[in-house]
């Protein structure tokens, strides 16, 4: 043990002699260079791959300031059948930024979920809780229906049946003077409980909530 | 550091080797063909001289393959020949069109195929070879997969086919939106709704695709600039890693392909 310890070399480049060590100098010069020139590189690199990789990936912790957008006058609406209404999610964009709600006037008699009193407006979004696809009321089976993949959905929204992992989104609605407006999108439970909004095919039941985090930048309910 | 030993360079076909000058002949520039010949063979050899490249092109190209290749053997570069022409049309196709939402990308798709000359054949070339790429790209791994090709030392290979089948899957993700027609629209809602249903970091990718929590003014641009510029420049830079490694490796026998030894070794043996 004692000979290997004698055998160490000094960390001091000047007990090494090394031609040209300073007093007290530890890193040789060479390995200085090595490091220095790695660092370099790396501050090099991470200086336009870090703002790149922000502005890609910023507009996920983006918040959105909520939009109240008017869909018509209240006594367009009914209390036992739906009205289409359009409204935009997606500024600048025109057609393609447009989406569909479906909104009736509050009614005692079919609203008993305790999380809906209160709502002036029942205002349910026509995105299928399955992938995406718009969802159509038909009025003769009081049913939404996916054309895509044949989610079935009752009045309230909630799935009957097909692939659907959630009920239908809804809209929060307001009245603003005489006219109905439409406001964030807000995702509910299976019981109608509000979540912030999730993108279809993300189940909120049991642990699903924990699965599929609502974004960074949503406002919480 | 010692020098390394020179490997013998394979050797050219007979076809390709100059024979030495015959005695008694002619063997000064005879004419306009010869001087042709002697220019090409002078620039082809300052080429070389700087940079060695023929050696590399003999190492690429004159290889050994074994006992028993055939024509499913052609089904990688059939892929390489398909990406080749999804990338030429495509550079030509990103000349008229423009990645705007509002309308301005389905009508300069339009004007591609109704207006431009050989448009139509262009764009026909570029929807179609996706199909055919991806196609080419499941055949070539079932060979892979049925010939036992992808066993040691070959591992790595399929690794990086299997990122460039990934690849090639993102390329036709992205590229089905540009049309910016419904059947683009929806089929993009949906599949991005997909990628959202993967737990955790799902939703996140999700929203890293569309810009956003919605499907925005950005996410048209941004499926654009992953399908033009991002995408292509790794499977191009996968490829020549996937065919240096075919190169270097070598390929492999058929599986029915029987060993051969020699009469003297079989005797020994017994």
């Amino acid at each position: 043990m004692s000979d290997k310890r004698g055998k160490h070399k000094s960390k001091y480049t000047l007990d090494r002699q090394i031609p040209g060590a300073f007093a007290g100098e530890t890193v040789t010069r060479r390995r200085f260079m090595t490091v220095t020139s790695q660092a370099a590189g790396g501050i090099a690199a991470s200086a336009f791959a870090l703002p790149a990789l922000g502005f890609a990936i910023g507009p996920i912790f983006k918040s959105n300031p909520a939009r109240w957008e008017s869909v018509g006058p209240e006594s367009l609406f009914s209390e036992t059948n739906y009205v289409p209404v359009v409204l935009t999610v997606a500024p600048g964009i025109g057609e393609a930024g447009k989406t569909t709600a479906y909104v009736r006037r509050y009614n005692s008699a079919i609203d008993t979920d305790p999380y809906d009193q209160g709502t002036p407006y029942i205002a349910i979004s026509s995105r299928c809780a399955h992938l995406g696809c718009p969802v159509r009321w038909v009025d003769a089976a009081e049913r939404f229906i996916c054309p895509c993949h044949g989610g079935v959905y009752d009045l309230l929204g909630r799935r009957v049946g097909g692939p659907p992992v959630r009920p239908l989104d809804r809209f929060y609605t307001r009245v603003n003077g005489a006219n109905v407006e439409l406001g964030p999108r807000f995702s509910v439970n299976s019981e109608l409980r509000r979540f912030s909004p999730r993108d279809p095919g993300e189940p909120l039941d049991g642990i699903g909530q924990y699965l599929y985090p609502s974004r960074p930048g949503a406002q919480k309910l | 550091m010692p020098k390394l030993p020179k490997l013998p360079a394979p050797p050219l076909p007979a076809a390709l080797q100059t024979p030495p000058p015959r005695p008694g002949e002619n063997n000064g520039p005879s004419g306009p063909v010869e001087d042709a010949k002697q220019a090409g063979i002078t620039v082809v050899d300052w080429v070389d001289e700087r940079t060695s490249l023929s050696g590399a092109a003999r190492w690429m190209m004159f290889r050994k393959v074994p006992k028993g290749t055939n024509w499913f053997y052609t089904l990688g570069s059939a892929t390489m020949f398909a990406f080749l022409s999804q990338a030429v049309t495509g550079v030509f196709l990103a000349m008229y069109y423009r990645p705007d939402p509002a309308g301005g990308a389905y009508e300069s798709i339009r004007y591609v195929t109704n207006d431009v000359f050989l448009g139509q054949f262009v764009r026909g070339m570029h929807k179609w070879g996706s199909s055919v790429m991806v196609i080419l790209v499941f055949l070539h791994m079932g060979r892979t997969f049925f010939f036992g090709a992808y066993k040691y030392p070959r591992e790595l290979n399929w690794v990086i086919g299997v990122v460039l089948l990934i690849m090639t899957m993102t390329m036709s993700f992205t590229g089905y939106l540009l049309p910016f027609d419904q059947r683009a629209y929806w089929a993009t809602i949906v599949g991005v709704n997909i990628n959202g249903t993967g737990p955790l970091l799902g939703p996140y990718l999700s929203d890293f695709l569309r810009g956003g929590s919605e499907f925005g003014a950005t996410t048209l641009s941004r499926f654009y600039a992953i399908h033009m510029l991002l995408v292509p420049g790794a499977i191009a830079a996968l490829i020549g890693a996937h065919l240096y490694l075919v190169a270097k490796l070598g390929t492999t026998a058929p599986p029915w392909q029987k060993a051969e030894s020699s009469s003297e070794l079989r005797e020994a043996e017994v």
